[in-house]
């Protein structure tokens, strides 16, 4: 019984262990808070593309999609060169603190974000185009209101973005080292044990991640479709 | 539905408009020409309806006078140098996914119109209009034809000294179609100069007070309603009011 994974994760979940509600804590708070940064960046960004003619703007554009596929080690090395003693914020004593993993998964999230809300954003100007000049809004007066009536498809941008934040393993793993109750999130917990060849207690973090984003999506969905029931 | 009367009075009038010229205007793609040359002056406040048959570039020519579109020779001017406070309804309303309301409120907030007076004229615009039960209702869940009379509530809202409309009625039922040409009647009541497009023949005689009339991208006449329904001087208008097939 105590080899079952399925037992393991219900027995850590239901005897609401400390340490796993710490590690479910930090996962959840590095990558909510990554999420929220990148949209902050990277929703007026994509907008912007959607928005403004200018020269190298296809480049931008083939930028952004290609980066959505950025592998996260390599996300995490160019982070941890930045944060290193010797990098240029070497000053900032992040490295190995929970804001390295915020600021590696923001690298991580912000192109999944800026891409598709500038898909988005660019397929809802086509149709306000016509009633949005003749209004006399200028291209800064539309952004807001873009991306305010494009809110429902960025709801699911933001659910890729938070999909994308949470799953990693490679970038957190090597700006935040998997410091056991410092920086150790589900996914490098879930290395971690499997290393160690404690397979139930890994599949045991597995379940929970996945039942974690489930619940995320599940409330998300909810959200999204009551509200687009009511504004149409 | 609500009845739009003429009865209803007419609160504000509207500073007259400024003329409108368009001097040699031609609008081109991929080197064909679809409108023009073409000038003329809009200085009453109409109602002017822009005829002519599909093709021939009223569309166009409402999109250029009221800034949506470039002319490619040619000027399109204001007298006295600055557009007037201008609005235009398209033939497919476009919304926003917003409350009533909420269009109406965006409308003149984008049109500097201060925060405290913004909801007070957004519902009397949709009383106006018979939506008043409706200011909650997302706009996009309302039916076509409350959907028009919401993009008209909302130019109305915002005083313009010329509305253009582009086929505004031609997706819509007849009792639409009225209370659409109540509004266009109570615009013009108010000072409002109309310009507007349509196919319609019945509707351009209940409607226009002068007529611009286009065929294969050119203006072929610009007179009185009167004088183009009984003696069109085009031999284009000519066949197009004795109900020929124009190209």
């Amino acid at each position: 019984m105590e080899n079952n994974a399925f037992y393991v994760a219900l027995s850590l979940l239901f005897s609401l262990d400390a340490a796993l509600f710490q590690i479910v804590m930090l996962s959840l708070q590095v990558s909510l808070l990554a999420v929220l940064i990148a949209a902050v960046l990277g929703f007026p960004l994509g907008a912007a593309v959607a928005l403004w003619r200018f020269p190298g703007r296809g480049g931008v554009i083939v930028m952004l999609n290609a980066l959505m596929g950025l592998p996260p080690v390599v996300a995490g090395l160019m982070v941890y060169l930045l944060l290193s003693r010797a990098g240029p914020l070497g000053e900032l004593g992040f490295l190995f603190t929970p804001g390295a993993m915020v600021i590696a998964q923001v690298v991580l999230v912000l192109p999944i974000l800026a891409a598709l809300s500038r898909q988005k954003v660019e397929e809802m100007l086509g149709e306000y185009r016509e009633q949005f000049v003749s209004l006399g809004m200028s291209r800064a007066r539309m952004m807001p209101t873009l991306l305010w009536d494009a809110r429902f498809a960025l709801l699911t941008v933001l659910l890729a973005g938070f999909g994308r934040a949470s799953a990693e393993v490679g970038a957190v793993m090597m700006v935040g080292g998997n410091i056991d109750g410092v920086t150790r999130v589900m996914t490098t917990a879930i290395v971690l044990e499997t290393g160690k060849g404690n397979l139930p207690l890994a599949l045991g973090l597995g379940i929970v991640l996945l039942t974690l984003v489930i619940l995320i999506n599940a409330g998300a969905y909810m959200v999204g479709e009551l509200t687009r029931r009511r504004t149409g | 539905m609500t009845s739009l009367s003429a009865s209803h009075r007419v609160s504000s009038t509207i500073a007259p408009p400024p003329a409108l010229r368009f001097e040699g205007v031609t609008f081109s793609h991929e080197d064909k020409v679809l409108l023009g040359p073409c000038s003329f002056t809009l200085d009453g406040i109409g109602p002017t309806l822009v005829m002519g048959p599909n093709g021939a570039g009223k569309s166009l020519l409402l999109r250029l006078a009221h800034g949506l579109l470039s002319p490619g020779q040619g000027k399109v001017s204001w007298s006295g140098g600055t557009p007037p406070r201008q609005a235009m309804v398209f033939q497919q309303p476009v919304l926003l996914r917003r409350s009533a309301v909420a269009n109406l409120i965006h409308a003149l907030a984008v049109n500097n119109v201060p925060r405290r007076e913004r909801g007070k004229l957004a519902l009397g615009a949709l009383e106006r209009f018979g939506l008043a039960a409706c200011a909650k209702t997302p706009a996009r869940l309302l039916s076509g034809g409350q959907q028009q009379r919401l993009t008209l509530a909302r130019a109305w809202a915002l005083s313009p000294q010329v509305l253009f409309l582009d086929e505004p009625t031609s997706a819509l039922d007849p009792a639409a179609i009225k209370a659409v040409e109540t509004a266009v009647h109570d615009f013009h009541q108010r000072g409002t100069r109309i310009v507007m497009t349509t196919h319609d023949i019945h509707q351009a005689r209940r409607l226009a007070g002068d007529v611009l009339f286009l065929s294969g991208g050119k203006l072929r006449e610009h007179t009185p309603a009167e004088t183009f329904f009984n003696q069109p001087v085009s031999p284009q208008a000519q066949a197009f009011v004795a109900g020929e097939l124009v190209e």
